[in-house]
């Protein structure tokens, strides 16, 4: 018997289709040939699982079919524990959210990049330099009460007044005789041409020759014809560092007139911890800019160059020791004449209003065109 | 039977006669009732409503099974049954997909019996794998003559005519060839 021919006989005998003498026959192989036997078992396994199988798919078929009819969705739905509100909306839109928050973040850095917001400058910070505007605006006033009166001559006088009041206007001082000054770096930067002016109201023109703008210090010198040299210095620049509650006042320019602004001297370091400069309580106004410090006998403690804003009398003053660091950087060759400091005070000893009498002569209103 | 008795949940005993009887209107009512159940169970612990499908209907099949083979004695409800063969079924799903956080968010009382009929489940499905596999390999024209014979119960008859034999002979021995080489495949993936 085959292999082929012996599988049909199992698969007959075990599906009930003998009969009679074959029947009999097959049952006697199958009682003295145990490989038979176990062929059969076999066989019967076989069928079992094949069955198995099909009653399996058929069931699945029949359950896939109700799980059509279900609406899995809804159920889902309902079924789901919900996360808190904010998870779901983070859930569903954080791309969105992100996007967003993104943009806001880009927007608020244009702005303050735009604002200027972004630079070291911090807005309770407040250069005193000034501008011109206002003053402008005054003498335009004053222009027309002179026409009012009707008088050519000094609406004229008025007018070349007039032509060229700058653009920004700070203090300067003078360092010798021979006409160097020094100034606020903020005052004169981006300056095309710079003027000094005396307290006699007499103007020169005088050219940038050494700035630091990190130590917000900038050097002049008067190059005019015009110009004849000052006496000699009447103050000396103190090298020592001022105490707490020293009695100090700078002399400047605020407005066309010379102007005297007392104080004292209220904390070793200037704005935001800055140890360059002190902070002094005097009342500065725009125009203060660059102005000496001075103590009550007449030694240069400090260049007035800031105030913070959010207090009125609450003013800054770069140290006179970062000034004689500059003057030593000066480079030689930006020297046409020497500069020789004036070692001795001609101040002590003096009242106030005798040293402001022989001091204004040495401060300058600086004047810039730009 | 009118549409009320239709929708509502069967009783247990109900369920078990309408196994028994191939019912069809019983198993849908079965499938209905505790699907929710089971999505619940899945969706709410790392799983998709897909995922509820599959689970839910091997739970069904290993209750099937169960009832036909004739030992099925009901030592909880059956809500609890499959609640807790699908939570077993679940559980290993994850393992095996490596998503198990070893937390599982439950929804209904399980009892560890019940949940052991998943594990005596996973022979017969092995047994089922291999068939599925086996006559996969067999390929046409034996696999549809394997089916129609054994799984739909056609006669030889229908099946000469489907597939053109001249005669009922030839058929046979068509059958039994392909038989032999099915055979032959299953038992193969067994060693």
């Amino acid at each position: 018997m085959s292999d082929r021919n012996l599988t049909e006989a199992i698969d007959r005998y075990l599906n009930g289709e003998m009969q009679g003498e074959e029947l009999l026959r097959f049952e006697d192989l199958r009682r003295n040939n145990p490989d038979i036997d176990r062929q059969i078992a076999e066989h019967k396994s076989f069928l079992a699982a094949l069955k198995h199988y099909g009653e399996r798919l058929q069931l699945e078929e029949r359950l896939n079919a109700i799980h059509e009819e279900i609406d899995v969705h809804t159920l889902k739905e309902e079924l789901q524990i919900k996360p808190n509100w904010i998870i779901q909306l983070w859930r569903h839109h954080h791309s969105k959210i992100s996007v967003a928050a993104s943009i806001a973040i880009f927007a608020v850095l244009i702005t303050l990049f735009f604002t200027g917001n972004l630079k070291r400058n911090d807005p309770a910070y407040m250069q005193l330099r000034q501008e011109i505007a206002q003053v402008k605006q005054s003498t335009a006033i004053l222009g027309r009460q002179n026409r009012n009166l009707d008088n050519k001559v000094n609406a004229v006088k008025a007018a070349i007044k007039n032509t060229n009041p700058g653009s920004f206007a700070g203090t300067g001082f003078a360092l010798t005789s021979n006409g160097y000054l020094v100034t606020n770096y903020h005052v004169v930067k981006g300056a095309d041409s710079v003027y000094v002016q005396n307290a006699d109201g007499e103007s020169f023109h005088a050219k940038i020759i050494y700035t630091e703008p990190q130590n917000d210090i900038a050097f002049l010198q008067i190059n005019d014809e015009s110009f004849k040299p000052l006496g000699s210095v009447p103050y000396n620049i103190r090298k020592g560092k001022s105490d707490l509650g020293e009695d100090v006042f700078t002399v400047g320019y605020p407005s066309d007139a010379i102007r005297f602004s007392p104080g004292y001297l209220t904390s070793p370091s200037g704005f935001d911890g800055d140890s360059t400069a002190y902070e002094v309580s005097i009342a500065a106004r725009p125009g203060n800019s660059g102005g000496p410090l001075l103590d009550t006998r007449g030694n240069l403690i400090g260049i007035i160059s800031g105030k913070q804003s959010k207090y009125e009398t609450s003013s800054f003053a770069k140290k006179s020791s970062y000034l004689m660091e500059a003057i030593q950087n000066i480079p030689a060759d930006s020297l046409s004449k020497p500069l020789t400091l004036n070692s001795r005070n001609g101040l002590a000893g003096l009242s106030r209003t005798q040293q402001i009498k022989k001091l204004q002569n040495f401060i300058f209103m600086v004047k810039v065109y730009n | 039977m009118n549409s009320k008795s239709n929708s509502s949940v069967p009783t247990d005993s109900e369920v078990i006669l309408g196994i028994l009887n191939n019912s069809e209107v019983v198993l849908k009512r079965l499938y209905v009732a505790y699907f929710p159940m089971v999505l619940q169970l899945i969706i709410n612990n790392n799983g998709s409503s897909d995922d509820a499908k599959d689970i839910y209907q091997e739970a069904i099949i290993v209750l099937y099974n169960k009832v036909k083979s004739g030992d099925f004695e009901l030592s909880s409800k059956l809500k609890t049954y499959l609640y807790s063969v699908s939570r077993r079924l679940w559980l290993k799903r994850l393992a095996q997909l490596n998503r198990y956080s070893g937390d599982i968010k439950d929804f209904e009382e399980h009892s560890p019996a019940d949940e052991d009929e998943a594990e005596k489940h996973t022979d017969r499905d092995i047994q089922f794998g291999r068939m599925e596999n086996a006559l996969k390999l067999l390929g046409e024209p034996c696999k549809t003559i394997m089916e129609d014979f054994y799984i739909h119960n056609r006669s030889m008859q229908d099946i000469c005519e489907r597939f053109g034999y001249t005669n009922a002979d030839n058929a046979k021995t068509q059958k039994y060839k392909c038989l032999q080489r099915l055979k032959k495949l299953f038992f193969q993936q067994g060693n």
